[in-house]
Parts: structure tokens; C-alpha cells; sequence
């Protein structure tokens, strides 16, 4: 049975509720208590920093050359919170609305109310830290509207908030490790967790210079090891993103949610041909002056600017005349896929739209787009070598953020027990669709101000266990699996590459498991995926040997994403209905739009490991909403 | 596209090292230069041959990983870019482009093209830092910081730490990328408290892992993807001088 631990009374006592009763460790106890912490984005980095402070023993492990270089880098937009700084009405509750709004009412009502709750003391933080968030000329924070909602709750620091974030994170994990309350290991990946008697009590390493397998015991393990959409090859994730750290806890027991709810972000960059491996993305804030249309006749061989007005398609103007360019998420890539899937996309492979801004450049003059987006354009010219002042951008839907991952309880805690799941790791706040500007707040929420007290309410009956034993049986046991898994992988000496797998495995998720969803081709991607699993370990190639070996860490990673897309199948065909980035297709309005079932689907899908071969287990956790009534979603 | 390459290829830290020719037919001008590698990666795993080890990540220019010395150019040919930003279409058809890691005393050559920038983090532990621990922060709009501060401390603060400006350096100095972050901090008044401390303990660090000085050259700022420029090495050297100053 799952229990998701959230605290009764009213929506906005329970987090204080919760923190006024919560076990605390006495800190000449911390420092008898280890907790690892694998990855170090905002998430672990800040969970990181905050237990060191505290007086907790560290251990930090990353599979980048440095902590810096987790990809909450690379993060554009900005950062919600609630501060009403503009005096526009915003406020905890009317956050918590947007948010499980934009969620499509698949969030728990406590965990997004707590995110908003605690959204101010983030910014507080980070301009402690000496973020430098953009300001007014009076010296204040200056904010911008984002992504649909109708209040400026979106503190930015140009188009790089998610790097300054990361560095102030990064400098308070530096200050740790030089006060010796955080250990570093970089260049570390984690193939597997250890469990004792139940309990998280450590992970076994790859060393990835060196190759070295090690032992590592604590007495709690947070994994804020970031999102997996990289598992569809073609993403705006970095090349090492991956799912690994998570699905190896998963087949230790913690169950994985939703795993199927993938946000397909439609301002991407299209792929120009089979050798790409990354899609860049446009920030979504070019959808403020940017029109997206595609031509009315599917043959059209003019360039853009050359197709009359009149021959255009403005489809994001024409179906939701409220919102627009400024669509959400979710419908803005649907409604993008519906076209190109009609016939009707451009560029060489037919698989873009036109993101025009001539319009805009008209009306406020170039000078005037240049001063707002001067950087993207400059990007956008870098990679295509286009001028997007003289002629549209092309752009295209691409994945992007993994609102599944591990189940958590309201104190972060998977279900196994000392495990933590932080960040987009986990599946807590976002719902079925996150609302952007909400993944660097939920990530530094995670490890600034709610595992810090969550995890003590757990360590304080850990003192009593005393420290922990890496000679333990379970250790040993962890270790050898790990050794056979790489022997296993060097030892197949086929002839594909990891890519080989990784680009089919996309292909297949994209195609089947992507934007929209059908049962049949879900049944199909499920016996395909299989399929390419056995080819897999047949005629996988790996050459050079067990130390430094990028071909090593990739297949490894690639291994866990061909059981992992396997279960988001499964995720996506027992959920009959469409909510937020699951489209279903069997189960849309007339018009097209997606339709949701609070009757029989108002409910978290979590699974259960069961074995490569057979079928996840699934349990319900249902969805409670005392607070707001559950609407459809209109944006038209 | 016909391309010829030369490039560094070095077991392991401790092995001799040495340029190896390659050549790449079917180069598309529009393929990243990372993707060009990839392709090539590709063709040595079709023969058994060990792939080419390089730094990389993000691939959109931010997470600073990736970084090459290419034709004695530290990210290639273009300005302000990185390595990951950079595409074929810049290069000509049937060119020999040479391929070398950033090299430096304080950058040791892990593998091939992969270094160890470890001492970038070493520098930041030293002080590179506002020492606020998490819950003490006041409300954000407490201090007033003027807009043009700000900026300039963005300016500063947009450093991806990917030591081209020591790979580009006569005498590998890691002047701009010290210089940036002591700038960052210290413009803020959140950070200038601790100025004093900050700058002695991270330009001694820097001299510590054997990075050289600074004589002025620019050409760190030159090659730098972000822009970063040499002021922030002047106000590096008044911090330091003033911090030697005040403490006597």
C-alpha cells in the first residue's frame, strides 16, 4: 500500500504543520550520520551544501568532469515564485492553482502548495548567494511573465538562470567541500544502490577514469540525478543525461511513476539529418512576439517569405484564439505535430514550423527584437546558419523534461526506506504537464528547504544504527552484479554501436510513445522494444577496454533505457485517457483536444520491478482534491 | 564534404602521447563538430578500434565541458564560440584540421582529447564563494543592487569555467577565469564583505596549482565563448593588491 505520508488540516498548515513535528538530530549526532548524494544540479547540489552546513558527513558524486556542469546549466528562462513583487495579485494560492492547472489535476494538492510556499525563500537564497537576477534601475528584482499565466512571477537572470542558479548551488557545495563536511567525487557514476534489511544504506561507483569499481555506505542515499528524456536520443538534454541512477534503485524495489509523462517542448530546433544528436532549444519566451504557421497548400515550394499572407496558417492563432502563440506546452507541440503529421510541415525532411517574426520586427522595429532576444537569434544563426530577423525561424517539438520518476511520499522519501528521490528524479509536483519556469523552482525547493528537514525527521533513528559497513554481504553481492553487467556488456563483441540502439530505441518512443499515443502502436512499441533489446545483447560492440571508456558508460546507460521505455509503454497503455503531455488518442474531444477521465484515471500510476520479462506491477495512488475542484483545461 | 584530420591520441595519463591522421569522407557542412567526431567514432568502432575520448556534454554552448584546441585555436576558428557550437559549414572542403587538448601543467591529459580541469574547482573551494549557509538569506528586496552593478556582475558570473583562456594563454594562466568570479562576488554587496580573504586565498590557490601569471597578452579575452573581459583581471590584481595593503 502506498503511503504518501501528507499531513492533514488546512492546504496551508500542513507544511508547517509538518516542520513543527518532524524528529530533529542533535548536531553533535550529524556528524556521525553519511548521506550520499548522487548528482549535482540544483537539486543535489543544494541538498549537498544544506545537510554539510548542518554538520551531516557528504559524499557528492557526479558523472561531469565538475559539479558545475549538471545540466541545470543549461536552463534559459527563469524561476516562478510567488513574491507579487509587481503587485498583481499573485499569491501562494493563486500559484498553487497555475500549477496544478497546468498539471492537469495529476499532482497532489500538498506537494504543489508547498512549492509555492516555499518559492519566495528561494529567490532569498539565491540573491544571498549573489545570483545576479535581472533588476530595475531602482536596484529591485525585475520579473517577466512566463509561460501562460497572467501574473510576472518570473525572476530571470537573462537567458541563463539556470546556470546562475547552478553556480550560486555550486559555490555553497565548494564552501562545503573546502570546510571538509562534503566529500567530492566527480567523474563518478552510480550502477547500483545497496540495501540492508530494506533500508538505502549505500552504492557501488564506477570510477570513469579509471575504471575502479567502489563501495560507498550511509545511512540515507538522495538521488537528484535529473530526468531521462534523453532516452528518446533526439532531445534538448545533454549527451550524458541519463535514467540509470534511478531505474538501478528502481529494480532494487523504489517504485517509478508515471514514467510515460514526457513534456515535448515545441520551440526546438528540427533535425536536420540522421548524424544529430542533440536538439537545441529556443526559449520559450520567443513565443511572446514569434508567430508559428505553416503554409496552407502542402506542396509549397515558396520560400516563407514569399507565401501571401492569405496562404498561411496560423494554426495556434486559429484553434485557441485566447491564448494563441502563447499556448501552452503541451497543446502548442501537439498542434505542431497534428500539422506536420497532416503534410503540411517545412524544411528539407518536412518536419519543422515557421516561427516568424516579421510581424513583430514591423511593429517594434528590429532594434527592439534584437535588445530582447539578440542572443537567441545569434544562437539560432550559429547552428542553421539562418538570419532569423530576414527569414522564419524553423522549429520543432523535441523531449524535454521527464515529469515521471521515482514515486516519493511527501517527505521525498521513494519507497524504499533512506532513499530519497530530489528534483526531476522524482515525479512529485508537475502533474502531467509542468508549467515552465517551475523546474529550477521545484529542483532547488527539493534540496534548499524540504529534504533538509525531511531527511532529519528519518536520520534521527539512525544514530542508533551506527556507521555502516561496506564489507557487509550486500555490499559484496551489489559489487559483483555490477562486475558481471560490464563483463556481460564487453563480452557480446557483436557489431553495432550503442547508438545503433539508443537512435532505434528513440525512433520507436518517439514514434509510438512520443506526442500522441495509441493502444495498438503501444502493443507494437512494446514487442519492438523487446525485440531491439535482445538484438541488443547480441550484437552490441564495445571496443577498448574497462578503464576510461565512453562506449562503456553509454551502453550501460542505453541497457537501463530499453527496460526503461518499456515500462513508459506500459505506463502510457493502461492510462486510458489524455492528460497533459499524454495524449491518448482514442481519447480526444471532437475538435481534437485532449480528454481527461477524473473518474476512473484520478490516480498516480506507480510500478513495481518484476523482471526484464514480465509485465511491471502497478499500484494506484489515488488523488485527493479537498481544496480545488478539478476543471478541464480550456485554452481556446 | 572531404575531411583530413590530425589528432592528439594518448592512452592514459601516464602514456606517451602523439597526432594520429584520420579521414572522414561524407562530412555534412551542417554537422556540429562534436557530430563530425561522432561520425568519426562510428567509422573506428566499424574497424575495433578505440574510439576518440573528448570532453562533452550539453552541446549548446553552457555547461562548459567540451573544449579543443583546434588548427592552435582553443573551440577553433570562430570567436566567442564553443567547441559544441561549432559546424562544419566553417570549414573548407578537403581541409586538414589538427585536433589537441587544452593543454596546460595544471590541465593533465586524462585520455586523448580529455583533460582534468579539477583545479578550476580547487580555485572556488579556496573562496570563490559568498559564505551564506542555507535559511539565513533576508528578503531578496532588502538590498537594493543597481541595475548597471548587476549587469556587470552577469557579465562576470557567465563564465562556463571551460579553460580556454588558460589553453589560449603563452603562459597558461587562469588570471581571466580567477579574475571573473572574484569580480562576480565582489561587485555584489552580498559578497564584498569577505573580499579581503576571498581574493588572497583563491590567487593563492591559483598559484598553487601551477597555473602561470598574467602578462597582459588579451588573448584569453579573445578566445573566451562568454566575452569575459581582461578588466575583470584588473580588478583581480586592485582587490589583491589592496587586501596586501590593508592587511599590514
Amino acid at each position: 500500500m502506498l503511503e504518501s505520508k501528507i499531513p492533514g488540516g488546512p492546504l496551508e498548515d500542513k507544511w508547517s504543520h509538518y516542520k513543527a513535528h518532524a524528529k530533529l538530530v542533535n548536531p553533535a549526532n550529524r556528524k556521525k550520520l553519511d548521506v550520499i548524494v548522487v548528482g549535482t544540479g540544483l537539486a543535489g547540489s543544494a541538498i549537498a551544501a544544506s545537510l554539510g552546513e548542518m554538520g551531516y558527513r557528504v559524499k557528492s558524486f557526479c558523472f561531469q568532469d565538475t559539479p558545475r556542469r549538471a545540466h541545470s546549466v543549461a536552463a534559459q528562462g527563469g524561476v516562478n515564485a510567488c513574491k507579487n513583487y509587481k503587485n498583481d495579485g499573485d499569491g501562494v494560492f493563486r500559484m498553487f492553482y497555475d500549477t496544478i492547472k497546468g498539471g492537469d489535476f495529476r499532482a497532489r494538492e500538498a506537494n504543489v502548495y508547498r512549492l509555492a510556499e516555499c518559492s519566495a525563500s528561494l529567490i532569498d537564497q539565491a540573491v544571498a548567494q549573489g545570483v545576479p537576477f535581472g533588476r530595475e534601475y531602482g536596484g529591485y528584482l525585475n520579473n517577466r511573465s512566463f509561460g501562460g499565466v497572467q501574473v510576472s512571477r518570473t525572476f530571470y537572470a537573462r537567458g541563463q538562470t539556470g546556470q546562475q542558479l547552478l553556480l550560486g548551488a555550486y559555490q555553497a557545495l565548494m564552501r562545503q567541500v573546502n570546510a571538509g563536511s562534503v566529500q567530492l567525487y566527480a567523474r563518478h557514476e552510480m550502477l547500483d544502490l545497496v540495501t540492508i534489511d530494506g533500508k538505502a544504506r549505500g552504492i557501488i561507483v564506477r570510477n570513469m577514469d579509471t575504471g575502479a569499481i567502489e563501495r560507498h555506505g550511509a545511512h540515507a542515499v538522495v538521488l537528484a540525478t535529473g530526468g531521462f528524456g534523453k532516452i528518446y536520443y533526439l532531445s534538448t538534454l545533454a549527451m550524458g543525461c541519463n535514467g540509470s541512477a534511478i531505474w538501478r534503485a528502481h529494480k532494487r524495489g523504489a517504485y517509478m511513476a508515471s514514467p510515460s509523462w514526457t513534456q515535448i517542448h515545441p520551440t526546438s530546433l528540427p533535425q536536420s539529418g540522421e548524424y544529430q544528436s542533440k536538439l537545441t532549444l529556443m526559449s520559450e519566451s520567443l513565443r511572446n512576439d514569434g508567430r508559428i504557421w505553416v503554409p496552407k497548400n502542402k506542396d509549397e515550394s515558396r520560400v516563407p517569405n514569399q507565401v501571401p499572407e492569405e496562404e498561411r496558417d496560423y494554426y495556434l492563432e486559429r484553434r485557441y484564439p485566447a491564448f494563441g502563440n502563447l499556448s501552452p506546452r503541451d497543446i502548442a507541440s501537439r498542434a505542431a505535430k497534428e500539422r506536420i503529421d497532416a503534410g503540411y510541415g517545412i524544411g528539407p525532411l518536412k518536419n519543422a514550423v515557421y516561427l516568424d517574426f516579421s510581424k513583430a520586427i514591423k511593429d517594434q522595429g528590429e532594434e527592439k527584437i534584437k535588445e530582447k532576444y539578440g542572443n537567441l537569434f545569434r544562437m539560432y544563426e550559429k547552428i542553421t546558419g539562418v538570419n532569423a530577423y530576414q527569414e522564419p525561424m524553423r522549429i520543432s517539438p523535441a523531449a524535454h523534461f521527464s515529469m515521471g520518476g521515482l514515486w516519493v511520499d511527501y517527505e521525498l522519501m521513494t519507497t524504499i526506506p533512506g532513499l530519497y528521490a530530489l528534483g526531476e528524479a522524482n515525479f512529485a509536483d508537475h502533474g502531467a504537464n509542468r508549467l515552465g519556469a517551475n523546474s529550477l523552482l521545484q529542483a532547488c525547493v527539493d534540496g534548499y528547504f524540504i529534504a533538509p528537514y525531511t531527511m532529519a525527521n528519518y536520520l534521527a533513528d539512525e544514530i542508533k544504527s551506527g556507521p555502516i559497513d561496506i564489507r557487509h554481504a550486500a555490499f559484496a553481492a551489489a559489487e559483483e552484479q555490477v562486475e558481471k553487467q560490464l563483463q556481460l556488456l564487453m563480452g557480446i563483441q557483436g557489431n553495432l554501436s550503442t547508438d545503433y540502439f539508443h537512435k532505434t530505441l528513440g525512433k520507436i518512443l518517439y514514434d509510438k510513445c512520443g506526442l500522441s499515443r495509441s493502444g495498438k502502436g503501444l502493443e507494437e512499441a512494446i514487442r519492438e522494444i523487446a525485440d531491439l533489446r535482445e538484438m541488443f545483447y547480441q550484437r552490441l560492440y564495445i571496443p577498448g577496454g574497462y578503464a576510461m571508456n565512453t562506449e562503456l558508460e553509454k551502453a550501460g546507460r542505453v541497457a537501463d533505457y530499453l527496460e526503461l521505455g518499456t515500462l513508459m509503454c506500459y505506463d502510457a497503455l493502461t492510462r486510458e485517457e489524455s492528460c497533459g503531455a499524454h495524449f491518448r488518442v482514442e481519447h480526444q474531444t471532437p475538435d481534437g483536444e485532449a480528454l481527461r477521465n477524473d473518474r476512473d484515471f484520478s490516480f498516480i500510476s506507480a510500478w513495481q520491478w518484476e523482471g526484464a520479462d514480465t509485465p511491471p506491477k502497478l499500484h494506484k495512488e489515488p488523488l485527493h482534491f479537498e481544496f480545488v475542484t478539478p476543471a478541464v483545461r480550456s485554452y481556446k | 564534404m572531404h575531411i583530413r584530420l590530425k589528432i592528439w591520441r594518448q592512452e592514459s595519463p601516464d602514456a606517451a602521447g602523439s597526432m594520429k591522421s584520420y579521414t572522414l569522407d561524407q562530412v555534412d557542412p551542417d554537422m556540429s563538430f562534436l557530430e563530425m567526431l561522432d561520425m568519426l567514432n562510428e567509422q573506428l568502432l566499424q574497424h575495433g578500434e578505440r574510439v576518440i575520448e573528448f570532453d562533452h556534454d550539453c552541446r549548446e554552448g553552457i555547461c562548459g565541458q567540451c573544449g579543443i584546441m583546434i588548427n592552435g585555436r582553443a573551440h577553433g576558428p570562430l570567436k566567442h564560440t564553443t567547441t559544441c557550437q561549432l559546424h562544419m559549414r566553417t570549414f573548407r572542403e578537403g581541409e586538414e584540421i589538427w585536433l589537441e587538448p587544452f593543454r596546460a601543467t595544471a590541465f593533465p591529459v586524462k585520455c586523448d582529447l580529455k583533460i582534468d580541469r579539477s583545479a578550476f574547482d580547487r580555485i572556488i573551494q579556496a573562496g570563490g564563494y559568498i559564505s551564506v549557509s542555507t535559511g539565513a538569506a533576508p528578503e531578496a528586496n532588502s538590498i537594493p543592487v543597481g541595475h548597471p552593478v548587476a549587469e556587470a556582475a552577469f557579465d562576470a558570473a557567465a563564465c562556463i569555467g571551460c579553460g580556454a583562456c588558460v589553453a589560449v594563454c603563452k603562459n597558461s594562466s587562469a588570471a581571466l577565469f580567477t579574475g571573473a568570479k572574484i569580480s562576480h562576488l565582489v561587485l555584489l554587496p552580498q559578497g564584498e564583505i569577505e573580499s579581503q580573504a576571498r581574493v588572497q586565498r583563491m590567487v593563492n590557490q591559483m598559484d598553487a596549482e601551477g597555473f602561470g601569471h598574467c602578462s597582459n597578452t588579451e588573448a584569453c579575452e579573445a578566445e573566451c565563448p562568454q566575452q569575459i573581459s581582461v578588466l575583470h583581471i584588473a580588478r583581480m590584481n586592485w582587490e589583491f593588491n589592496k587586501a596586501q595593503v590593508l592587511k599590514k
